[in-house]
């Protein structure tokens, strides 16, 4: 029966992407167990592909899957060696699991991503913890986004399973006094994956990026009065709606006031204006909702065909209030640099003697040599760019590099005729 | 689930604190452990002696060997400790004192 048991196969796919992190929620929620919740559907799904091209897809395959799973758990805790006191426990699990209304559960996703993203997790660990419970992503799938072994990503997301069971991490949303600070933990591991995505838009393999936006869409479907979350489902959104326009039809990068907005995609960044207005509304402002704003500006340009950067400077002015944050000093140094002149830019520039950890970041010494360029000052500027060069990882990011790098250099030959220091080479 | 808070705090800073602070400090120990009582999750509580008046015994080559208290270096010494029994890990309090250490038992 080739048909449909191709047929059973999809249903069994299209289920377990929508419902894998319900029901891993659902059932590490009451077990504390993630591991075993893990592994439980993963019997369950192989059940699934096994049983349902012959006995046909059952009327609801989401309660099919977790009686199956249920079944599991209580089968490996029976035949686990256990205390009394655990024995106990067991007992309680079992009459609870067996009771379950099967048909209608509740979505407990948000309070397994609460858990995964439980202060007491290891902050590295939460977003990967995440991707894992939530979307079912495998240790391998995960360390090559991270670019981390298979192996040692494995072993760090069952330290933190394990953690979660033993130290007593609960499933749920926290209370509204504290809601706040734990949400940002939560925003931060989205967050998190997305850029994992984001800076890495040619590999098909990588979806982390939307994988991010739906878990964004989760918080705000089950939180959605949280003007940071709406915030940072806007944000994606906004930064997802240039993915096209980010490399041109040979691969090579295209940066933002080179890009077409033509390339840009409506629908999303029209959500993500809709999302931002929302959050607006509720008068708390973040730093997601103000990152939202500021990629709001720079997608209005497809309208006016001018980037408002009088505007930006403000929202990054507010931005460093909040944050504080050494990255964010850079890009107002840019935005004041377009604003006003680039020398006021390169003297907003953080200082690399308070910021040492600087000295290895990329996105410094591109932006410097940058301005250092538009500043006339072609020697330094090579210099810079030879720095952002060695530090870029993406090939068609430093292709771009060097290529502009060339251009200060054909701009000094012909300014100068003198020959270059070989150092800034 | 149990769970033992072990409170860390350094000891020398106690003992410099002005009188009135370290009456400000028992009291709100007090009613800490008033509250943790109330709540009834109070399982048990002590405080301990001072590092000083600690010692190190081990059992190597089938002799046992007495030896001055541990750690003394560390800028945190163990104070004290509260056995409660709650619910989960967001139930456990925190600590104004030096810092509470927060293990599950097992």
């Amino acid at each position: 029966m080739p048909e449909s048991s191709q047929f059973a196969r999809d249903i069994a796919q299209r289920v377990a992407r929508e419902s894998y992190g319900k029901l891993v929620a659902f059932l590490a929620k009451r077990t504390r167990d993630v591991a075993a919740a893990e592994d439980a559907l993963s019997e369950a799904f192989a059940a699934a592909l096994r049983d349902w091209p012959i006995t046909s897809v059952p009327k609801n395959p989401q309660a099919w899957l977790m009686t199956v799973a249920k079944r599991k758990i209580i089968d490996a805790a029976r035949s686990a060696q256990v205390s009394a006191a655990s024995q106990e426990h067991q007992i309680l699990l079992q009459e609870e699991l067996s009771t379950l209304e099967l048909s209608d559960f509740p979505d407990e996703r948000l309070g397994l991503m609460f858990a995964c993203a439980h202060p007491s997790i290891d902050p590295n660990i939460r977003s990967p913890l995440i991707l894992q419970t939530v979307l079912g992503l495998n240790a391998m799938e995960i360390g090559s986004a991270f670019l981390v072994t298979p192996e040692a990503m494995g072993q760090r997301l069952a330290r933190a399973k394990h953690k979660i069971k033993i130290a007593g991490i609960p499933f749920r949303i926290p209370d509204i006094s504290e809601l706040s600070g734990r949400l940002e933990v939560v925003l931060e591991a989205v967050y998190a994956a997305y850029a994992n995505g984001w800076s890495d838009p040619i590999n098909s393999q990588n979806n982390l990026a939307e994988e991010a936006i739906w878990l964004g869409r989760v918080v705000t479907e089950l939180l959605p009065n949280e003007p940071e979350a709406l915030g940072l489902l806007a944000l994606m959104l906004f930064l997802q709606s240039r993915k096209n326009a980010r490399r041109n039809d040979a691969g090579n990068f295209v940066p933002l006031n080179k890009q077409d907005p033509k390339l840009w995609t409506i629908h999303m960044f029209n959500e993500a204006e809709l999302l931002l207005h929302k959050a607006g509304g509720m008068k708390v402002m973040g730093r997601y909702q103000l990152e939202a704003a500021i990629q709001s500006v720079h997608t209005s340009r497809r309208f006016s065909g001018i980037t408002d950067w009088a505007a930006i400077l403000d929202f990054y002015d507010a931005l460093h209030k909040i944050t504080q944050s050494s990255v964010v000093a850079i890009n107002r140094a840019v935005a004041l640099s377009e604003v006003k002149d680039p020398q006021a830019g390169l003297d907003a520039l953080p200082n690399l003697d308070k910021n040492p950890q600087l000295a290895n970041f990329q996105p410094y010494h591109a932006a410097r040599a940058a301005l250092l360029s538009r500043a006339n000052k072609h020697q330094e500027a090579m210099t810079a760019y030879g720095l952002a060069i060695g530090l870029e990882g993406d090939a068609a990011i430093r292709a771009f590099l060097i290529e502009q790098q060339s251009t200060v250099l054909e701009t000094y030959r012909s300014k100068t005729r003198l020959p270059l220091s070989p150092t800034a080479i | 689930m149990q769970y033992l808070l072990l409170i860390h705090a350094d000891e020398s800073g106690w003992d410099k604190m002005p009188k009135s602070q370290q009456e400000q400090g028992m009291a709100a120990y007090m009613s800490y452990s008033e509250a943790l009582k109330n709540a009834g999750v109070l399982v048990g509580a002590n405080r301990l002696q001072p590092t000083s008046a600690s010692s190190t015994v081990k059992f190597r080559d089938g002799k046992t060997t007495v030896l001055n208290g541990p750690y003394a270096e560390s800028k945190e010494q163990l104070g004290g400790y509260y056995l409660i029994d709650v619910a989960d890990l967001d139930e456990c309090p925190g600590a104004h004192h030096g810092t509470m250490e927060v293990r599950p038992i097992r």
